[in-house]
C-alpha cells in the first residue's frame, strides 16, 4: 500500500444488473447527508423568512417536476409518468404543506428540520396502513421529500459533472425523473444502495451498456463523492477507494474485458455452424425491449425467450391487452429476426399488481405460478393471448408456455389460445395466420413423458435453470445448496438428452433457454446432444458461437458420450473441463482451486 | 349547498396511486371543499395524502361529501370518475 493512500479500502458486494468493469470516480447523486442541516432558529423573528424559504423550495421542486415530465414526454422511456403527477400532486397538497409550516412557526426548527419531521409523519401514518400497495407508496412521499430538501440546500445539480467524464453514479436508487437529468455520455457506471434486476437503474444500464450493481445496501455512506471507485457489473462487485494494487489488477481486468469482448464480437454476426457443417440457431434471452439493440449487435438471430414478467411488475394496474400489445410489437418488429418466442407469464399471482388478495406462499418455486396460475385466471391469461395473436400478425411469433408438468395443462393451455383466437377473429382484428406452440421443459415430469408431450406441441425448449432445480430438488436461493446446483450432473445429462431424442424421433425442434445454453464449457456437451436452438443471455453469444464454429459434431458427441459415461457430478465436470481447456486453450482457465 | 353520496369502488384496485391523482387533480377544479369519508375517518378530498391513506380497496363503500356553491358539479364529476373506475379497465 503506497503512504499517500490513506483511505480505507472496501468491498462491498451486491447484484450485478449490467455486466462489465469500470474504474472511475464516485459521484454522489443524492447528496443530502453530507449537505443537510438542522438547526433551531436563533430568533423568532427569522420564522417568516424560514417559512418563505420553506414555500419557494416547494415551488423550484414543482418546476423541475413539470420540466422533467416534459423532457420524458419526449423521449420513448416507457416508466408511467403520472408517478410525477402523484409526486406533483403531493407537493400541492395542503396538509403536507401546512404540517411542515406549523413545525416551523410552533418549534422555531428550520426548515430542512420541518420537511423531515413531516415526512416522518407520513411514515407512521402510512405503515399503520394494512394495505401494503398503499403502505409502500411512502417512497413516493419521501421521494418528495427529498426533493424540496435538495432544493432547500440550494445546490445546483451541474457541479456533479465537474468531477469529469466518466463518473460513478452512486445514489440511494434511482428513478426515471433522475436518470432524465443525467448526461449519460458522462456517466461511466452505476452502483445503488436498493433495486433489484428490473429496477429502474438495472434498466438503464443494461440499455446504455454501462456495468451497474445494485443492492448494495450502504455505498451512499461510504462512497463519498470523489473518492475512487471499481464497479464491476459482472461480478456484482463494487470497491470503494481500492489500493494501488488491486486498483492495478483491476486495470487489467477491465482492459480484458473490453479487448475480448470486441475480439468477440466479430463472431456476433456469422452464424454457428461446426466445421462438419452441423448448424445451430442462436436465440437470445430477453426480458426488456431496451434490451434488443445491443441482442442484435451481439448476434440473435432470433428471440428464444421474451419474458412478458415485466410486463405486470413495476406497475400499479394490470396490463391491457394493448399494453401487452405495444410491448411485443416492439420485439417482434425488430429487424433481421427470425422469429420471436413469447413465453407467457412466469410467476406468481403475488407479482401481480392487485395481488393484495394472494395469501403469500411457503415455498413460492413449487406454488401457484405460471401456467398453473394463468389457467386458474382464464380470463385473465386471455388478455396476454389475444395480445400474442395480434402481434403475430407483425412479425413471426412463437409462443412457449412455461412451467408444463403434464398433457393436460399443455391442452387447456391450447384451449384458451384457441378460444382467444375465435374471439379475436369473430370480432374481425387482423391476427397471426398460423402460430407454433412450444412447451417449456422445466418440470421433471414433463421430461420423462416428453414423448407424450411432443404429440401435442410443435416445440421444446428445456429451461435448464428449473429443470435443474427441480430435479435435484434445491432451493437456488439457498446459499448454503449452491454446491448442489450442477448442471453437468449425470441425471441432468440424461433428462436432456432423453427430451432432444424424443422430440426429434417425433419431428419436433428443440431449443435450450436456460443460462447452461449461454455456458461456453457446456457448449460442445449441448452440440453432442444435438440441439436445434440455443437461447441465451445476448452477452453471452459472440464467445459460443466461436466455439462453435471452431468445433466438429463429431467430437462433441465423442465428448458427451464420454461425459455420460461417469459416475458422479464432479467426474463430468472434470473430464469435460479438461478437454475444453485443450481444445481451446485461449478460452479456458485452470481450476483456481 | 351539500351534496352527500354513498359510492362504491369498483376498479381492480381500488383508490391507489394513479386514481387518487385523477381525483384530486378533478376535485380541484372546483371552489367547493370535497370530505371523503370512510369507516368513520375522514379526508379532504383534496389531498392526495389524505385519500391515499384511505387505503380504500376494491369493492370499498366511501362517503363523498361536496360543499360550496359548486357542490352538485363537483360530485357529478367525481361520482361519473368513480362509477367510469377511474378509466380503467
Amino acid at each position: 500500500m503506497s503512504p499517500e493512500h490513506g483511505k480505507k479500502t472496501l468491498v462491498i458486494k451486491g447484484i450485478g444488473v449490467s455486466p462489465g468493469v469500470v474504474i472511475g470516480k464516485v459521484y454522489r447523486f443524492d447528496p443530502l447527508d453530507v449537505q443537510l442541516s438542522f438547526y433551531k432558529l436563533e430568533d423568532l423573528t427569522l420564522i417568516p423568512q424560514e417559512i418563505a424559504r420553506f414555500k419557494k423550495a416547494i415551488k423550484d421542486s414543482e418546476l423541475e417536476l413539470l420540466k422533467i415530465q416534459e423532457n420524458l414526454k419526449k423521449t420513448k422511456i416507457t416508466e408511467p409518468l403520472y408517478i410525477i403527477d402523484v409526486h406533483i400532486l403531493i407537493l400541492q397538497d395542503k396538509k403536507f404543506i401546512s404540517r411542515t409550516i406549523k413545525y416551523i412557526r410552533r418549534l422555531g426548527v428550520n426548515a430542512e428540520w420541518a420537511v423531515r419531521m413531516t415526512l416522518d409523519h407520513y411514515k407512521q401514518i402510512f405503515e399503520g396502513v394494512q394495505d401494503v400497495y398503499i403502505s409502500s407508496r411512502i417512497s413516493d412521499v419521501q421521494y418528495v421529500s427529498q426533493r424540496i430538501l435538495r432544493n432547500l440546500s440550494g445546490e445546483k445539480k451541474e457541479i456533479v459533472w465537474a468531477v469529469g467524464d466518466g463518473v460513478i453514479v452512486v445514489a440511494h436508487d434511482l428513478s426515471a425523473a433522475d436518470t432524465a437529468q443525467m448526461k449519460m455520455d458522462k456517466v461511466g457506471g452505476f452502483a445503488t444502495d436498493s433495486g433489484g434486476r428490473t429496477s429502474h437503474t438495472a434498466i438503464v444500464a443494461r440499455s446504455v451498456e454501462l456495468p451497474a450493481v445494485v443492492g448494495l445496501d450502504n455505498i451512499t455512506r461510504v462512497a463519498r463523492t470523489g473518492d475512487d471507485i471499481i464497479v464491476d457489473g459482472t461480478s456484482g462487485l463494487v470497491v470503494v477507494n481500492p489500493y494501488p494494487d488491486m486498483l492495478k489488477r483491476y486495470e487489467e481486468k477491465r482492459l480484458l474485458y473490453s479487448a475480448s469482448k470486441e475480439e468477440y464480437l466479430k463472431y456476433a454476426k456469422l452464424p454457428a455452424v461446426t466445421k462438419d457443417d452441423y448448424k445451430v440457431q442462436i436465440g437470445g434471452n430477453i426480458e426488456f425491449v431496451e434490451e434488443m439493440p445491443s441482442a442484435i449487435t451481439h448476434g440473435v438471430e432470433y428471440i428464444g425467450l421474451y419474458r412478458t414478467e415485466f410486463i405486470y411488475i413495476n406497475r400499479e394496474e394490470l396490463p391491457t391487452e394493448d399494453d401487452h400489445f405495444n410491448n411485443y410489437s416492439q420485439i417482434v418488429t425488430t429487424k433481421d429476426l427470425l422469429w420471436s418466442t413469447i413465453r407467457t407469464f412466469d410467476l406468481g399471482g403475488d407479482k401481480f399488481p392487485s395481488s393484495q388478495k394472494q395469501p403469500k406462499e411457503l415455498n413460492p418455486q413449487l406454488g401457484l405460478r405460471a401456467i398453473r396460475f394463468c389457467l386458474k385466471e382464464a380470463e385473465l391469461f386471455k388478455t396476454q393471448l389475444r395480445a400474442i395473436w395480434r402481434v403475430g400478425a407483425l412479425g413471426k411469433v412463437k409462443i412457449l408456455f412455461p412451467m408444463i408438468s403434464g398433457v393436460e395443462e399443455i391442452r387447456e393451455a391450447k384451449k384458451l389460445l384457441e378460444e382467444a383466437k375465435n374471439e379475436l377473429l369473430a370480432q374481425g382484428v387482423k391476427i397471426a395466420s398460423e402460430m407454433e406452440i412450444g412447451a417449456m421443459i422445466e418440470v421433471p415430469t414433463a421430461a420423462i413423458i416428453a414423448d407424450k408431450l411432443a404429440r401435442e406441441v410443435d416445440f421444446f425448449s428445456i429451461g435448464t435453470n428449473d429443470l435443474i432445480q427441480y430435479s435435484l430438488a434445491i432451493d437456488r436461493a439457498n446459499e448454503r445448496l449452491t454446491y448442489l446446483y450442477e448442471p453437468l450432473h449425470p441425471a441432468v445429462l440424461r433428462l436432456i438428452k432423453k427430451v432432444v431424442d424424443v422430440a426429434h424421433d417425433a419431428k419436433i425442434r428443440v431449443a435450450m433457454c436456460g443460462e447452461m445454453a449461454g455456458d461456453p464449457l457446456c457448449s460442445l456437451v449441448l452440440l453432442g446432444m444435438e440441439l436445434d436452438e440455443l437461447s441465451m443471455n445476448h452477452l453471452a453469444i459472440p464467445r459460443i458461437k466461436k466455439i462453435i464454429r471452431e468445433s466438429t459434431l463429431q467430437e462433441s458427441k465423442l465428448l458427451l458420450k464420454k461425459a455420460m459415461s461417469f459416475n458422479t457430478a464432479a467426474e463430468v465436470r472434470a473430464c469435460v473441463h479438461e478437454y475444453m481447456l485443450e481444445r481451446f486453450p485461449g478460452e479456458f482457465q485452470k481450476e483456481e482451486d | 349547498m351539500i351534496e352527500i353520496k354513498t359510492l362504491k369502488l369498483k376498479n381492480k384496485l381500488g383508490m391507489h396511486a394513479r386514481a387518487a391523482a385523477a381525483f384530486v387533480k378533478i376535485a380541484h377544479q372546483f371552489k367547493a371543499d370535497v370530505f371523503i369519508e370512510r369507516n368513520g375517518q375522514t379526508v379532504n378530498g383534496k389531498s392526495i395524502l389524505g385519500i391515499l391513506t384511505l387505503a380504500c380497496p376494491h369493492g370499498g363503500m366511501l362517503i363523498l361529501k361536496t360543499e360550496g356553491e359548486d357542490a352538485l358539479a363537483a360530485m357529478e364529476q367525481l361520482e361519473e370518475l368513480i362509477e367510469n373506475k377511474f378509466g380503467e379497465d
